[in-house]
């Protein structure tokens, strides 16, 4: 397991994340590569099926990032993912779901160092943990039939 | 049950409604099904007894149903509060349903939301100690063997889809799992697809389930999707204060937000 990689994807907003992901490196701060960004318009708009459908496409670990409370660009996106955090991880925790691969945080456009310590930590974090092996795949579009037992 | 013929007859002879929802006898004794009886001389199919769970405020959203005219419901306290929490997502109209409750032998006729809301009041809020029993012994179960659970209930799933149909607040028009384009959710029986559409049925009624169990009773597996809306319901309640469907006048709680709700998890 020593040179197990994680493979980690980070959903983050447009707006802060995503603009301070860039000053990350804009500000030469070097920081684990093992993060995939998708970027979308606003943390209320992820849908926790996209963390599934993550999983499924094999990543160890997920980050879900956007603007701190009360800087949402749309003034309150944020604030409604938060509620929907809180019971989707209820919910994905008593079904068995490891939260431990999913992770969740406020980054601003100017919190560059912020969001490296943030991905090296969760890097760190998984590969604690290794390859997400339990999860049903879905890789390359095709499906995995369910094992009738 | 003579109470409620007698009364679903003067309804309709009266001209008050135009059909009663309520439940006949089904093929199998231990199942009611649905009747609509829109003839007073129909009225003695009518039947109440422990067999009739089906939440019948499903088919007030119907177009085909709507067609039929002013419809009086026959409901348990669950079909009460799915009709309070439809008026709150502004899908009933008020007076547009004339609730029959019925109880010791008695038919309480319930006409306005303010009357369903004033009954309601007088019934028993949360859960039995069983199915409190129930949730506590799962939660307890190590993070694999909850896995494990979940992972063979959910592959019994078929993707028939009668949880969606049996459940009152499930009304869009267009659901996620008819899109196609692109395909959120595979139509076959897959071990992620189901995860996927049991996840995303449960999160779309977080805040909004009234706890009427008709989903699971639905299941053609069996499956307990209904464990997976109680636990949603009980965290919804203990975060956000949610009790949908007692009152018309609270916010869904997903559509509502405090600037200063718990976030420990967020880093």
């Amino acid at each position: 397991m020593a040179d197990f990689e994680p493979k980690l994807v980070a959903f983050v907003c447009n707006w802060c994340t995503y603009a301070g992901a860039d000053l990350t490196g804009t500000s030469r701060i070097k920081y684990s590569p093992n993060v995939r960004m998708i970027r979308l318009p606003c943390t209320g708009r992820i849908d926790f099926m996209l963390l599934l459908q993550a999983f499924g496409q094999g990543v160890d670990g997920v980050i879900v990032s956007g603007c701190h409370p009360g800087d949402c660009h749309y003034t309150s996106g944020n604030f409604h993912a938060r509620r929907r955090w809180m019971l989707s991880r209820r919910l994905v925790d008593f079904m068995g779901i490891d939260l431990r691969r999913i992770h969740f945080s406020w980054v601003s456009a100017a919190e560059g160092a912020k969001w490296a310590e943030l991905v090296n930590g969760v890097t760190e974090e998984v590969r604690k943990l290794g390859p997400y092996e339990g999860f049903p795949k879905r890789l390359n579009g095709r499906l995995k039939a369910v094992e009738v037992g | 049950m003579d109470a409620l013929r007698e009364k679903a007859r003067a309804l309709l002879e009266g001209g008050t409604v135009k059909v009663v929802i309520g439940y006949a006898g089904g093929s199998d004794p231990q199942r009611a099904r649905a009747v609509f009886v829109r003839d007073a001389a129909q009225a003695d199919q009518l039947i109440w007894n422990e067999t009739c769970r089906q939440n019948l405020a499903t088919y007030l959203n119907k177009p085909e149903v709507k067609a039929l005219g002013k419809p009086a419901l026959v409901a348990r306290p669950a079909t009460l509060r799915s009709l309070l929490q439809n008026a709150v997502e502004s899908q009933l109209a008020d007076e547009a349903v004339l609730a029959l409750a019925v109880a010791d032998g008695q038919v309480v006729e319930l006409p306005t939301f303010a009357a369903i809301e004033e009954y309601l009041a007088q019934q028993p809020h949360g859960l039995t100690a069983e199915q409190q029993q129930e949730l506590s012994r799962l939660a307890a179960l190590s993070l694999e063997e909850r896995w494990a659970f979940w992972s063979a209930e959910l592959g019994r799933c078929i993707k028939c889809f009668a949880c969606r149909a049996a459940c009152p607040l499930c009304y869009c028009d267009r659901c996620i799992v008819e899109v196609n384009q692109p395909q959120w959710i595979p139509v076959a029986s897959d071990a992620l697809g189901n995860l996927e559409w049991n996840v995303v049925r449960a999160m779309h009624l977080a805040g909004r389930c009234v706890d009427c169990g008709s989903c699971a009773d639905a299941c053609p597996e069996g499956i307990r999707i209904d464990l997976l809306n109680r636990v949603l319901a009980q965290e919804a309640l203990g975060s956000f204060g949610a009790e949908p469907g007692y009152s018309t006048r609270k916010d869904y709680a997903l559509a509502a937000y405090k600037p200063d709700d718990k976030e420990e998890f967020i880093r």
